[in-house]
């Protein structure tokens, strides 16, 4: 088609821009469920609710994995040494840099709790193992200190903190935070 | 082509169609008459044996797909009832499954063929490419069907591989959540898994149909890296490659039923004989050892984000091979360092294949990180620089010549051209 751009738009053009518009208005009102229906669904969604974990029969030195939202949990109760180890690293030459404060609840440093998922891609590290005191992931050698740091191999990323928040001083909310606390 | 190339059917019903829908002339002309050069070898008959084991694996898959539960409860208990109750179940499970690793093997040297004859060459640019994305949509097929017997490295190799997504920066978490349908690999991604390896060998049934079209306009490569020039130079499709492809499809399904009926287990992994378990990760990962030298090069690589798009170029950068190749001769066998630097290129992917099924770990690593380096530099800098300096050998004036030597005449016991008469 051929048309002269100093011409007066014609009814064709009017209705060639206006079916096109129409067309892509629609494409993309079918693509967003077609799309949409793949992420997490309702019941996916409800079974994800906080979980409440009792924290006494955990020995010190112990590591329990949880799950919530089908992501397994570590619960670590770390003995003093821990504690002192993962506090006394220079922690701002870590690959991913955090004070040992950051990773634990205040008053709460003997309890760590950390997404047992390696940021690398997606194995769960196995507790006890390793150079540092933490977790060794089997699946391509990254290493996780006490404090749930990455101190070796490919994994890019510290264990994330998943939100949680302590009802009582042995019982702890996995999925909320406290109010007023970031 | 000659004048008997023209499908003339005598009989009345095949006239009568013939005049509505030309299916038996597409036949005859591309598969009957079709020139093919009279010097092939035995490493063009894989693309017959591919077809093959796509037919096969798609007839297979159908018939398990009868058997199977796509459920994370059900889906491992299915698949055992298909190797212990259903008749014949266990053969057809196993034609499967190392269906799938004969399909690997023969993609494989159908690509080593192409990298030593320089297939990819003017004119056959395209038809490399959808090679290429033929390739990456068998990887993906692999892939999905390795997860649906929800054992351990299914599950396993699911949550690896659903995971490299999350290396994208920004939106990698939401992309993964989404092809998981969940908060990690489950139900819903077993589901969708199902559903997509039921339908991608049907793409890949659409982009052979492709390729093979584009085969048809360029025609095929051959060893001289010559093109046909006289009729002399080629023979017809049928007898000659029908009947050196089914030959060769019989030698190949002797090794395939080796496998089948004495070591049906030994490309696969035993952990995989272990349901899924979401909270116990096996002490050692490996995927199927068709993507182990991937998988070698993902794990060289110190971080996360270059692990994975080291792992997308080394596929991605074949198709680039039309154009990182300068030189115009076609053939290895008249490249002498080419052929060197390639010969080392296919060892260094079997070493990269080895590396990958070890724990990474000390030596491993390094080496994997040697091999890798060589891998990246064959393709971007000793390919393009070969093209400019390197003496080649004088090429043969024809295919006739290559195969009969210097001063034959032209008409010396050439097979005729095309086939007989219908």
């Amino acid at each position: 088609m051929t048309t002269i751009s100093a011409a007066e738009p014609s009814r064709r053009d009017f209705l060639y821009v206006a079916t096109a518009a129409v067309g892509a208005v629609g494409a993309a009102a079918v693509l967003a469920p077609l799309i949409g229906q793949m992420n997490p669904d309702a019941s996916t969604i409800a079974a994800g609710a906080p979980v409440e974990i009792d924290l006494a029969p955990l020995a010190a030195g112990q590591i329990v994995k949880v799950f919530w939202r089908s992501k397994p949990i570590f619960i670590f109760h770390r003995t003093k040494d821990d504690i002192a180890k993962a506090q006394a690293v220079d922690w701002h030459s870590l690959p991913d840099p955090a004070p040992d404060s950051a990773r634990v609840k205040d008053g709460h440093e003997q309890w760590l709790v950390v997404i047992g998922i390696c940021t690398h891609l997606g194995c769960i590290p196995l507790p006890h193992q390793g150079n540092y005191d933490g977790w060794f992931c089997p699946c391509h050698g990254s290493q996780y200190d006490s404090a749930g740091r990455i101190r070796q191999g490919p994994a890019p990323a510290n264990l994330p903190l998943p939100p949680y928040q302590f009802v009582s001083d042995s019982k702890i909310r996995i999925g909320e935070t406290a109010p007023g606390n970031a | 082509m000659s004048a008997n190339s023209i499908y003339k059917p005598q009989n009345a019903f095949m006239q009568w169609m013939e005049r509505r829908l030309p299916i038996a002339g597409l036949v005859y002309s591309s598969f009957v008459v079709y020139p093919t050069p009279r010097n092939l070898n035995y490493w063009w008959t894989f693309g017959g044996i591919l077809t093959f084991m796509l037919g096969v694996q798609i007839i297979t898959g159908i018939v398990l797909a009868m058997h199977y539960t796509p459920h994370v409860d059900l889906a491992f208990n299915s698949v055992e009832s298909i190797m212990r109750d259903v008749n014949y179940g266990w053969l057809l499970r196993y034609l499967h499954s190392n269906g799938a690793s004969f399909f690997f093997v023969a993609v494989y040297a159908h690509i080593i063929r192409g990298m030593y004859y320089g297939s990819y060459k003017e004119p056959r640019e395209v038809l490399w490419i959808l090679g290429v994305i033929l390739f990456l949509l068998m990887v993906m097929t692999g892939f999905m069907g390795y997860v649906l017997p929800w054992g351990q490295m299914s599950f396993w190799a699911a949550t690896v591989i659903t995971n490299l997504f999350s290396a994208i920066p920004g939106v990698g978490d939401p992309i993964v959540t989404w092809l998981w349908g969940g908060y990690a690999v489950g139900n819903p991604t077993l589901n969708r898994f199902y559903s997509l390896h039921y339908l991608l060998p049907f793409v890949i049934v659409g982009v052979v149909v492709l390729h093979v079209w584009a085969l048809h306009m360029v025609g095929q490569n051959n060893p001289t890296g010559v093109e046909p020039k006289t009729e002399k130079d080629s023979v017809a499709f049928t007898p000659y490659a029908t009947v050196k492809d089914a030959f060769f499809i019989g030698v190949f399904c002797l090794f395939y039923a080796y496998f089948i009926f004495y070591i049906p287990n030994f490309l696969g992994h035993p952990d995989n004989y272990i349901p899924a378990n979401p909270g116990q990760t096996p002490t050692h990962i490996v995927p199927e050892w068709y993507y182990l030298p991937f998988y070698a090069i993902l794990r060289a690589i110190p971080s996360k984000l270059l692990g994975v798009v080291a792992l997308g170029a080394s596929i991605v950068l074949l198709a680039f091979l039309p154009w990182l190749d300068t030189s115009r001769v076609r053939s290895a066998k008249y490249r002498p360092l080419y052929r060197q630097f390639l010969i080392v290129f296919f060892l260094v992917v079997i070493g990269l294949g080895y590396l990958g099924s070890q724990p990474p770990e000390g030596g491993y690593v390094i080496a994997a990180r040697f091999l890798t380096a060589y891998y990246f530099v064959f393709l971007l800098i000793i390919l393009p620089l070969l093209g400019l300096f390197e003496t080649t050998k004088p090429l043969p004036n024809s295919i006739l010549e290559s195969v009969l030597g210097e001063g034959v005449r032209a008409g010396a016991s050439a097979p005729p051209a095309s086939g007989a008469k219908v």
